[in-house]
């Protein structure tokens, strides 16, 4: 798949915010303080910062408000009442209970929306069948823990960035493992997608001599070795240097360790669209 | 099916039941020659949407994709906008507009001396014309002897075997019996002039489970969907023919009946192996009842075709030698001996064991009718891939006898003929040269000959005509050799010339062998610094490649913006049960101050004061084409239209009909256009089949036209025209070819098809293993599509196909680049895999390469960096062989030119700076404005 | 509604031909100027005269080569458009219900006057069947031409769609494949019609019938042909003179020889 700016920013950023916000509201529902305050607006802001991105990707963004027609069916749909309910409750609850109207324990709510909000984004991809990489629950599992992750750094936590960062790469790793085996294994052939089934099938000429929109879109090829690479150096960069720079060097500065861990994570989400290989790719030879 | 439910209905604020317009056009398509029926459907006044006319005999509704896309063509930037004047050096593109009157005044000045003075040294050749009955009479008008359009780079090998042989031809001239036949064989054919007919064709018997067999070293398109393919080597077809001949003699697998009737089996030879004739010139045959040698058109007889001293006896004797057995043969086609025997067996089998009748009574020339009509449903076709070689003369013979063994030709089930076909070759004009100043020639300049008495020489011997058509280099050259004028003009051989006027035809590019060299005969100096060739004219509708080598650009319509008139006195839209021709209209005006290339040469004619364009006082005979097509009278009552004439003579006795004769009304085009723009008679039942020899169809074809009486004839197995250039070689007569052709002409100009190899002309051909083609793309038509949106998208380059063998032994990965090599030159290009490919074989679609500057495209465009052209490898004249001549790269018996003969090597090549094609003949000026950036084209507001 | 409906009893599609279909691109073209005219905002062409031409297209033809385990490869060509699948994964994934299949035929629409243009859909549909136009920025797809079938403008027989009704080979039939005995059902069952991609669940209404078997020429030894080219008497027509003599014989044997 196309691996759009957009769409990194958007999910990385988004992601970070509501993680942000999650850990922030645990800490206004522990115990309201101006930090605690001034930590949620911050996340709420990053997170819709974020969730502006998703508008960049949009060719008709007029439109935009139609997403919250159909919360039935669409995950992106829910993703966007998700994450303006999100957008919506958090600063009532946490002014709420920063003000005593409500209890600490009403953060629950809010929280729990910025993680479904996460999952929200993580299922539009999850769902689609069409690109199997993704198809699985590694997927929204990932997104929510790198959130949570980058939000707890984001947040100031280093123990608890640790204790999940530490999953997020086992995740990470089971992510791209079972991804490559799943395209091995995926049922998909060109035979499947032709329907010729009495011989080895090859793309002769393609229906047309330039580029198109699905080519464009769904038929981004990357190549293996450079793909290895980018997935040591991400998987570097998010887990493993932040893991290490936060239990050897606990004197950095927590930011600077998010810095590094915020670029690991755009470099994999890079990879996690780049990878992702769409099976129309058959049609045109290309997988 | 319909869908349920007609009541209008709407989806979420569309309107499903829009009105595709507010009126229809039925008009003619010109996207390519097929001449198509097309509804234009117009919307305040433009063009909005071009579908299939349902009613049209060509097309019954379908379009390509080429027709559909018609809308995108009219709207082109590469439309010429105003006649221009060359301002910068021939080449350059560099031009101002002027006016008409100016225009027309320049044309006249260059033109009138030459007329007055020696009417040959105007050059008049015509490319894709579709109006050759009207150019041909302008330029036989003016008086010079130079005129001819496209056929002989094309097929003239095609169109003039079958017409030798059998009165008719295939290329657009006759069609498979698509609804009977049971096997459809196809030899070397990827899209033909007939495209839609074809493709409707082999969807009809691939619906009914009819098999289809492909014999072409490439398989693409309709040999992709052939049940069978034969995946020949190039250049051998008629090695495969003439062995298939070889096993169904030896089989005894032959329509005898046929033969002894309606060929020329039966007739006798004299010693000299030419026909014995009566005092009436008229062959003679053994009657098989009495043993009486008699006239072949004798009543109540059935000629012997197994009588000592026929023409029977001479095939049996050629082809039953082991020369043509499927073992000395097979290799050199890339077959097995197995498979050509196959191939035989199940030609057999279908044409025998398969036959039928269909119940309809026919009389035939001798007078007995006939209870039923015999089907034998094997059909052939074939086009390029067969006559672009140097031995496609004989290798289209050969087909056609093959055919006329089995019986096929218009028999139910095998080929039939499309009016004004079937013709016998002596109904056909011959060749006319001679010239007067200030008067017309003496007759039409192209014909057929039928000997080396009706050659064009000059009183000295040499050719009359510049492109050297009827001389002993190409004696039968029925078409003209298009191909030869610019190198014979530069070189002033036989003669120099002072105006070279072309219409239509892209000579500095795709239709030229080396265009390298042919940009620089058209820009070559004399010592003088004025140019070899002194003037040129071109006629033009779009910015092609050929414009900027022009001096005078007088810029053509759209077809959607002319009157033109498919005739059937030229090239017009029958089918095999109905004689029909059909009209263009101007369903839109010219936005531009362009005008229809036909009024010009009309306006043009009148001004020269040419005779038949002025009438007595001087004065216009005609106001535009429009007129001219209405009001020319030919003969008596034949006129370029042949619907809705009136009079005694459009209704013979016993008729109710009009025919194709009488007086045209003022308003027949206003007629045409009700009628969907074209006009249909139906042949009758019982002159459906055998129709050469069938006195019912005979009667009609007088009627309705095609001929003043009725013209019975016999195939020509023996072709006699060709033995009298053989008789000639040996040294009978008084023409007498020159000595260094007399060899050939013995040789190659043989009564009997013959065969050999092409590449025995080539020196060196170890070095040159690989034949390389080129096919026409279906979505594209030579050079044109490329201006059009929406085509350029389906072909913006060529890559060069490759067989998988050389694929792998040179180590070629996709994206790679290789170099071509020919005895001529070498190009760089992209390459790609293909496996469904003759071992022997690489290929490229033709046309899709572009020079920089043309077409309203831009100077990166994909068709001129990446696109590329085979032309450059090809050269009009083959490598010289030490006999210190240099033979012309075409058939010796026509002249055809032998595009498909290349033979290349192959050789990973780097990618050339830029990924650039190479050759990159450099850029020429644009004289259009570059397209826009952006289409999103919608009449509908 | 972005949930599909109850499954239709209509079920309009289209019965693909891949034995027949030579690669004409003439349902590409035609269907580019009917839908260019006619329903939603024109497919719109980028760069049309320049380096990079690319414009949206309802409707493509592939093509491929087989290789099949003997013989030689063989060359299909394979026009791909929407399939108007019966459980179609780009009406369920669209989050603004611009995406959306017709209860009453089954057909897959998007109305773009309600698209933002997201893109999901597409990638939601395995068989690529969806193009964002790049000049309206909304999905564009294969319309079943609905405003051709249901089209009160047009004749009776023109109420197929534009690329049916043009294309040449006649490999392209429109009908209804949830009346079992309609014409393109038939065809479907005489043909062994297949679905593309079945593993994607997503039960295409469009079917595809697959090449014929190709190339089965008995390549065989020579004896068993014989019967088929044997002369009448073997041996017999091997020269001239006895091929005459053979002539002579068989003419006799004609009705109205002798
Ligand atoms: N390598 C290779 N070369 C070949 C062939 C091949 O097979 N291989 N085939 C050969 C054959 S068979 C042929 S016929 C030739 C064809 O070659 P050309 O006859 O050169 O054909 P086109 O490219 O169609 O060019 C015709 C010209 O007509 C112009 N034109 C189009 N429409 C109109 C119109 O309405 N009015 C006017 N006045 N002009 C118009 C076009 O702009 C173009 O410049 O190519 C030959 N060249
Ligand atoms: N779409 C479209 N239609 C056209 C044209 C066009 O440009 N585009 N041009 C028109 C013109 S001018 C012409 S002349 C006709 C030509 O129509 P075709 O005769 O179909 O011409 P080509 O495309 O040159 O195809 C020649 C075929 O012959 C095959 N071939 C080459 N050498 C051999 C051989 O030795 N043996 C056999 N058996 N096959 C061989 C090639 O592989 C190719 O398939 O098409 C006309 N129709
Ligand atoms: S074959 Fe195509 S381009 Fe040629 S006349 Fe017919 S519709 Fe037009
Ligand atoms: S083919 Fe694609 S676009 Fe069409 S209905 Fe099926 S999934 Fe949707
Ligand atoms: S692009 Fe349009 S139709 Fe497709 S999912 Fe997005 S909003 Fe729906
Ligand atoms: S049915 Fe209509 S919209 Fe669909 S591919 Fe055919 S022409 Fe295009
Ligand atoms: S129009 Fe018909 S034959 Fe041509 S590509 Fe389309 S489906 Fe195939
Ligand atoms: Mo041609």
């Amino acid at each position: 798949m196309h691996p759009a700016p957009s769409l990194i920013l958007f999910t990385t950023l988004s992601g970070l915010g509501l993680g942000g916000l999650a850990w922030a509201l645990f800490a206004l529902g522990a115990g309201p303080s101006h930090a605690a305050i001034m930590m949620v607006a911050f996340t709420w802001a990053l997170t819709g910062a974020g969730l502006m991105f998703s508008t960049a990707h949009l060719k008709n963004p007029k439109n935009a408000w139609r997403s919250f027609t159909q919360p039935g069916s669409s995950w992106l749909s829910r993703e966007a009442w998700l994450a303006v309910l999100t957008l919506a409750i958090a600063p009532l609850v946490s002014f709420a209970v920063a003000t005593g109207r409500l209890p600490g324990a009403a953060v629950a709510l809010p929280i729990v929306l910025c993680i479904l909000t996460v999952l929200a984004t993580a299922m539009i991809y999850t769902q689609l069948k069409t690109v199997p990489r993704w198809h699985t629950g590694w997927t929204p599992f990932l997104f929510v823990i790198l959130s949570l992750a980058g939000g707890a750094m984001l947040t100031g936590r280093s123990a608890d960035a640790i204790g999940l960062l530490l999953p997020a790469g086992a995740a990470l790793a089971a992510y791209w493992l079972s991804g490559d085996n799943r395209v091995r294994q995926s049922q998909s052939s060109m035979n499947t997608a032709t329907g010729l089934t009495h011989g080895t099938v090859r793309a002769f000429e393609m229906p047309h001599t330039g580029d198109n929109y699905l080519l464009k879109e769904m038929v981004h090829v990357v190549a293996r070795k450079h793909a290895r690479r980018l997935r040591y150096i991400g998987f570097g960069l998010a887990i493993l240097v932040p893991v290490l720079l936060l239990t050897l060097v606990p004197a950095l500065p927590i930011w600077l360790v998010l810095a590094v861990h915020l670029a690991g994570v755009l470099a994999t989400r890079w990879l996690f669209f780049a990878e992702a290989e769409h099976v129309v790719g058959l049609y045109y030879g290309k997988r | 099916m319909a869908a349920k439910g007609t009541a209008p209905v709407t989806a979420r604020g569309y309107d499903l039941s829009p009105k595709p317009g507010d009126e229809i056009r039925k008009t003619t398509c010109y996207m390519c020659a097929c001449r198509c029926g097309i509804n234009v459907h117009m919307k305040d006044g433009k063009v909005a949407y071009i579908e299939g006319n349902r009613d049209h005999p060509v097309n019954r509704g379908v379009l390509c994709a080429k027709g559909s896309a018609g809308i995108m063509q009219h709207n082109a930037p590469s439309r010429l906008r105003a006649p221009m004047k060359r301002t910068g050096p021939r080449g350059s593109g560099q031009f101002e507009e002027i006016s008409w009157d100016e225009a027309l005044q320049l044309a006249d000045d260059i033109l009138r001396p030459l007329r007055d003075t020696n009417p040959e040294k105007l050059a008049f050749f015509t490319g894709r014309d579709q109006s050759q009955s009207f150019t041909s009479f302008w330029a036989q008008n003016f008086g010079t002897p130079n005129y001819a359009a496209h056929g002989g780079f094309c097929s003239v090998n095609m169109a003039t075997a079958g017409i030798y042989t059998m009165g008719g031809a295939f290329w657009e001239f006759g069609q498979p019996d698509w609804d009977h036949t049971k096997l459809f064989l196809l030899f070397g054919v990827a899209e033909d002039h007939d495209s839609n007919p074809i493709k409707m064709g082999i969807g009809k018997i691939k619906a009914r489970g009819a098999k289809v067999i492909g014999v072409n070293p490439i398989r693409t398109g309709y040999n992709a969907v052939a049940d069978d393919w034969v995946g020949i080597t190039p250049g051998a077809d008629g090695l495969l023919i003439l062995s298939l001949i070889h096993c169904l003699l030896k089989a005894g697998r032959i329509d005898l009946d046929y033969l002894a009737r309606w060929t020329n089996a039966p007739c006798l030879l004299d010693t000299d192996g030419m026909l014995r004739r009566n005092g009436d010139g008229k062959t003679l045959v053994i009657d098989r009842n009495t043993k009486a040698e008699v006239p072949f058109d004798t009543a109540g007889i059935l000629p012997d075709i197994a009588a000592p001293g026929t023409v029977m006896e001479q095939i049996a004797e050629r082809y039953l030698s082991d020369e043509y057995a499927p073992e000395s043969v097979a290799a050199r086609c890339g077959l097995t001996p197995d498979r050509i025997r196959t191939l035989a067996a199940e030609l057999a089998r279908v044409a025998f064991d398969e036959a039928f009748e269909i119940e309809q009574e026919w009389t035939d020339f001798r007078g007995e009718t006939h209870k039923t009509m015999t089907g034998r449903p094997v059909a052939m076709h074939a086009m390029r891939g067969i006559s672009a070689h140097a031995n496609g003369f004989q290798t289209a013979r050969a087909l056609h006898i093959l055919q006329i063994l089995l019986g096929t030709v218009e028999a139910p089930g095998g080929f039939r003929f499309k009016p004004p076909y079937p013709k016998p070759p002596e109904a056909h004009p011959k060749p006319h040269c001679k010239v007067t100043p200030g008067k017309p020639l003496d007759g039409p300049h192209l014909g057929f000959v039928h000997g080396p008495d009706d050659l064009t020489l000059k009183e000295d011997g040499s050719p009359a005509r510049i492109d050297k058509a009827f001389s002993w280099e190409n004696p039968m050259s029925a078409h003209g050799l298009m191909h030869m004028v610019i190198s014979n003009a530069h070189a002033g051989d036989p003669y120099e010339i002072d105006t070279l006027f072309l219409y239509m035809a892209n000579m500095s590019w795709n239709s030229s062998m080396d265009p390298k060299g042919v940009m620089h005969m058209l820009t070559d100096k004399k010592a003088d610094g004025s140019y070899k060739i002194p003037n040129i004219i071109y006629s033009d509708a779009y910015s092609s490649e050929m414009v900027a080598y022009a001096d005078l650009i007088l810029p053509d319509t759209t077809y959607l913006e002319r009157h033109d008139c498919i005739s059937l006195l030229d090239r017009p839209i029958c089918e095999a049960d109905a004689a029909a021709d059909a009209i263009r209209w101007p369903v839109v005006a010219p936005d531009r101050n362009v005008q229809g290339f036909q009024t010009t040469l009309v306006k043009l004619g009148a001004k020269l004061g040419l005779p038949a364009f002025v009438n007595e006082d001087g004065s216009a005979k005609y106001a535009d084409y429009a007129d001219y097509i209405t009001n020319h009278v030919r003969k008596p009552g034949i006129g370029p239209l042949a619907g809705w004439r009136e009079g005694p003579e459009a209704f013979p006795e016993g008729t109710d009909a009009p025919g194709g004769r009488g007086e045209a009304p003022s308003d027949q085009l206003q007629r045409y256009i009700e009628h969907g723009g074209f006009w249909m008679r139906h042949v009758p039942a019982e002159a459906r089949y055998f129709k050469p020899w069938n006195a019912a169809y005979q009667d009609w074809a007088v009627q309705m036209g095609l001929y003043d009486s009725p013209q019975p004839y016999l195939f020509n197995l023996w072709c006699e025209p060709l033995r009298r250039f053989q008789r000639a070689a040996e040294g009978h007569g008084t023409r007498q070819p020159p000595d260094h052709l007399r060899a050939r002409i013995r040789e190659k100009l043989d009564p009997l098809p013959i065969w050999w190899d092409p590449s025995e002309d080539i020196p060196d051909a170890e070095s040159y293993p690989v034949h390389a083609l080129t096919q026409r793309p279906m979505a594209m038509y030579h050079s044109w599509g490329s201006q059009n949106a929406w085509l350029r998208q389906i072909h913006g380059m060529n890559p060069l196909y490759i067989p998988t063998n050389i694929w792998e032994a040179q180590g070629l990965k996709t994206g790679d680049w290789v170099k071509v090599t020919s005895p001529h030159g070498a190009i760089t290009v992209p390459a790609a895999h293909m496996a469904a490919l003759n071992p022997n074989t690489v290929w490229t679609w033709n046309a899709i390469g572009k020079r920089k500057g043309a077409w309203a495209l831009s100077e990166d465009a994909p068709e001129s960096t990446k696109g590329f052209l085979l032309n450059h490898l090809i050269h009009e004249l083959l490598p010289p062989k030490g006999d210190g001549l240099r033979w012309s790269n075409s058939d010796p018996v026509t002249g055809q030119a032998a595009w498909f003969d290349l033979r290349v090597r192959i050789e990973k090549a780097p990618a050339p700076d830029g990924e650039q094609s190479q050759p990159n003949p450099g850029t020429s000026a644009s004289p259009v404005p570059e397209g826009a950036a952006n289409l999103a084209w919608q009449v509908r507001k | 509604m972005t949930q599909l409906p109850a499954p239709s009893n209509v079920k309009l599609g289209l019965v693909i031909d891949l034995d027949t279909c030579v690669g004409c691109h003439a349902c590409v073209t035609a269907c580019k100027g009917w839908n260019t005219e006619n329903y939603g905002a024109p497919l719109a062409d980028e760069d049309p005269y320049g380096a990079k031409p690319e414009g949206t297209f309802l409707n493509r033809i592939h093509s491929y080569e087989v290789q099949p385990e003997t013989g030689p490869a063989q060359l299909v060509h394979f026009p791909k458009s929407c399939l108007h699948c019966e459980d179609a994964p780009c009406v369920t994934v669209c989050p603004t219900g611009a995406s959306y299949k017709r209860a009453e035929d089954g057909v897959v629409l998007v109305n773009e006057k309600a698209c933002m243009g997201c893109g999901l859909c597409a990638w939601a549909c395995p068989y690529g069947a969806r193009e964002m136009d790049p000049s309206a920025g909304v999905m564009k797809k294969c319309t079943l031409c609905t405003d051709r079938i249901y089209n009160d403008n047009l004749p009776e027989e023109d109420r197929v769609p534009a690329c049916v009704r043009t294309c040449p080979a006649g490999a392209r039939h429109f009908g209804d494949l949830g009346d079992p005995d309609s014409a393109v059902s038939q065809l479907v069952e005489a043909r062994g019609g297949i679905d593309l991609m079945p593993e994607q669940g997503t039960k295409p209404v469009n079917k595809y019938l697959p090449p014929r078997a190709k190339d089965q020429a008995p390549e065989a030894p020579i004896d068993i042909l014989a019967p088929l080219l044997a002369p009448m008497t073997p041996g017999e027509t091997d020269t001239p003179k006895g091929f005459l003599g053979w002539l002579d014989r068989a003419l006799d044997s004609l009705p109205g020889g002798k």
